[in-house]
């Protein structure tokens, strides 16, 4: 018989590409944070300079304010909204299949630059949304001219993604036990009561799944604003992967561009560390069903 | 609406039934209208790409009041010495490679992580959780001065290799879950027989993994497929470009006023993902669902 360490063996992509691909440029772009490079000569160490500079970058704290506001514009937007959909198809409904599907459709075409290309034209001054809104007797909104507009038809985009968040809160809806509910309503609880204390609960495991991974994809939109937008107007939508992406790949200032990063990256995951650690006092794990 | 009567318990006094019906009319009527306005884009989309520029913004309905191929056939010509044939041919090369990479890598280390016991493996299980999170900003700058140092910029290696070495770890917890969810009898049963692991793995686990990795696949799929970054950072010429950044290009050269012509090469870029979705969505469905309620 083989021995069970060749189990190693089998894990052995997986190492290297850990090791090439995720552990050594996650260092790098530490080490690189502290350095000035710009690809053509070997880089220079520089210490805390490029942090300094950042915190007298305008563009850099314009860039972290509008970052952060879409990441708690958008997030609780689009789980709100997947939950609520979720609920409602939770329910016996017939057709719960083709509204799942038709939910579901933008979310697998949302990251489409093509997506992206019809946001700018029904947004467009002369656009669908402004056409209907005229239609209705109300007056057009000029989307991507007004600094707040344009990051909210952002938000409103991958809002409008809703959907694998979607299909993930139905599926938890569905597992939760029935007979809960109509012991509840033998005790005289009504639907709300029903849903805020035994539905949302025994959901909270995949609420906080979906929270973290729309908060951290949220963190990293790029192709939304650089199609739709280009990150303006006045910078009104210029997010930190944006200015990442400028600052590495046009200016070639690697050692800056990693410095963002890498204050993108602590920001993520002192938020991530909170969740979980918040998670403690509000996820609820039944038992011991985690294998 | 028959449906919805056959919802309602049939033992429910006559006012439960009505208040049953109201709500579940309430609740088909608020599906419908809001997928209405959700999938409306789409629809507009597709019949706006049959319009002349003049009517795109016009009218709000998408019937086009004189149906007119130009967009498509200005749109595929490109301002560019290729068609968008040739951009669809670039996706496609990037896409096989990657997705064929994907299956074999993920499958290899789920079944390393879900069947054998070895040193380290919890530590190693938790850098995988700990990919799973990490965002992929903070790994770009040092990925592509390797690719650069590798003479690998402008060709699609550093677009398929990651994949070789099981780099989505979204992958790989997918079908470590699905694994554990299946009864180790036959593989006992192989292995008792005399059959190696790998043996036991292609004749027994790849068949019975297979729902999981078809939607591995396909998922791959559509993220290659809709995948702008990675191509943007690594190609430069315009004669390896996929059809996401034969997009851009063309919504940079495009004249104004020739609206029709990005709208119809928007709605083939759409048509691949679509076509696999509608064909293959139970596997998008489950997939999903499998990755995100198990853990």
């Amino acid at each position: 018989m083989e021995s069970p360490r060749i189990g190693l063996a089998y894990l052995a992509p997986y190492l290297i590409g850990l090791l090439v691909f995720t552990a050594i440029p996650f260092l790098g772009s530490l080490y690189l944070s502290f350095t000035d490079y710009n690809l053509i000569q070997s880089p220079v160490w520089s210490g805390m300079d490029n942090f300094r500079e950042l915190m007298n970058d305008r563009t850099f704290m314009r860039s972290l304010r509008v970052t952060l506001l879409y990441v708690f514009i958008t997030v609780p937007l689009k789980l709100a909204f997947a939950l609520f959909i979720a609920v409602i198809l939770n329910y016996r409904l017939r057709a719960i299949g083709f509204f799942r599907t038709a939910y579901y459709v933008p979310s697998i075409l949302g990251g489409s630059i093509a997506i992206a290309v019809l946001w700018r034209y029904i947004f467009a001054d002369a656009g669908l949304v402004n056409m209907v809104l005229t239609g209705m007797g109300l007056e057009p909104v000029n989307w991507f001219g007004d600094p707040v507009n344009a990051l909210f038809t952002i938000s409103l985009l991958r809002t409008w993604q809703f959907g694998s968040a979607m299909v993930i809160f139905l599926a938890a809806l569905q597992a939760v036990d029935k007979s809960l509910y109509e012991a509840a309503a033998i005790d005289g609880a009504n639907k709300w009561h029903s849903f805020v204390h035994i539905t949302l609960p025994l959901i909270t495991p995949v609420i906080f799944f979906n929270l973290i991974m729309q908060m951290v994809q949220a963190f990293q939109e790029f192709n939304g604003p650089y199609i739709i937008t280009g990150g303006g107007p006045l910078k009104s939508t210029y997010l930190l992967p944006l200015y990442i992406y400028d600052e590495a790949f046009k200016n070639f200032n690697m050692g800056y561009a990693s410095a963002i990063a890498w204050v993108l990256f602590l920001i993520i995951m002192v938020l991530t560390v909170v969740a979980f650690w918040s998670s403690k006092k509000w996820v609820y794990y039944a038992g011991d069903k985690r294998s | 609406m028959a449906d919805i009567a056959t919802a309602i318990p049939a033992a429910a006094p006559a006012h439960e039934v009505r208040a049953a019906r109201l709500s579940a009319f309430v609740r088909y009527t608020l599906l419908t209208v809001v997928g209405l306005i959700m999938l409306y884009p789409l629809i507009w989309l597709i019949g706006a790409s049959f319009k002349t520029n003049s009517e795109i913004f016009g009218s709000i309905g998408f019937i086009p009041r004189e149906p007119t191929l130009e967009g498509y056939v200005k749109g595929w010509e490109t301002s560019t010495p290729y068609t968008f044939g040739r951009f669809f041919w670039n996706t496609f090369l990037i896409i096989l490679p990657k997705t064929i990479f994907t299956a074999i890598s993920c499958a290899l280390v789920a079944y390393g992580f879900a069947r054998f016991e070895f040193p380290f493996k919890r530590f190693f299980f938790a850098t995988l959780i700990a990919t799973l999170l990490l965002p992929n900003v903070v790994t770009r700058i040092p990925q592509y001065i390797l690719f650069r140092d590798l003479g690998w910029l402008d060709s699609y290696l550093p677009l398929w290799v990651p994949s070789a070495f099981a780099g989505d770890a979204f992958f790989v917890f997918m079908l470590v879950q699905f694994l554990r969810a299946i009864p180790r009898d036959m593989e006992e049963a192989a292995r008792v027989d005399g059959a190696n692991s790998f043996q036991t793995l292609i004749h027994i686990v790849v068949p019975m993994l297979l729902p999981a990795l078809i939607s591995v696949m396909l998922f791959q799929f559509m993220w290659t497929m809709n995948d702008f970054l990675g191509p943007l950072i690594y190609l430069s010429s315009v004669e390896k470009f996929p059809v996401s950044l034969a997009l851009k290009l063309s919504i940079d050269t495009t004249e104004a006023f020739d609206w029709n012509r990005i709208l119809a090469m928007s709605v083939l870029a759409l048509l691949p993902a679509l076509i696999v979705f509608f064909m293959a969505q139970k596997y998008f469905i489950e997939g999903i669902s499998a990755g995100g309620v198990k853990g």
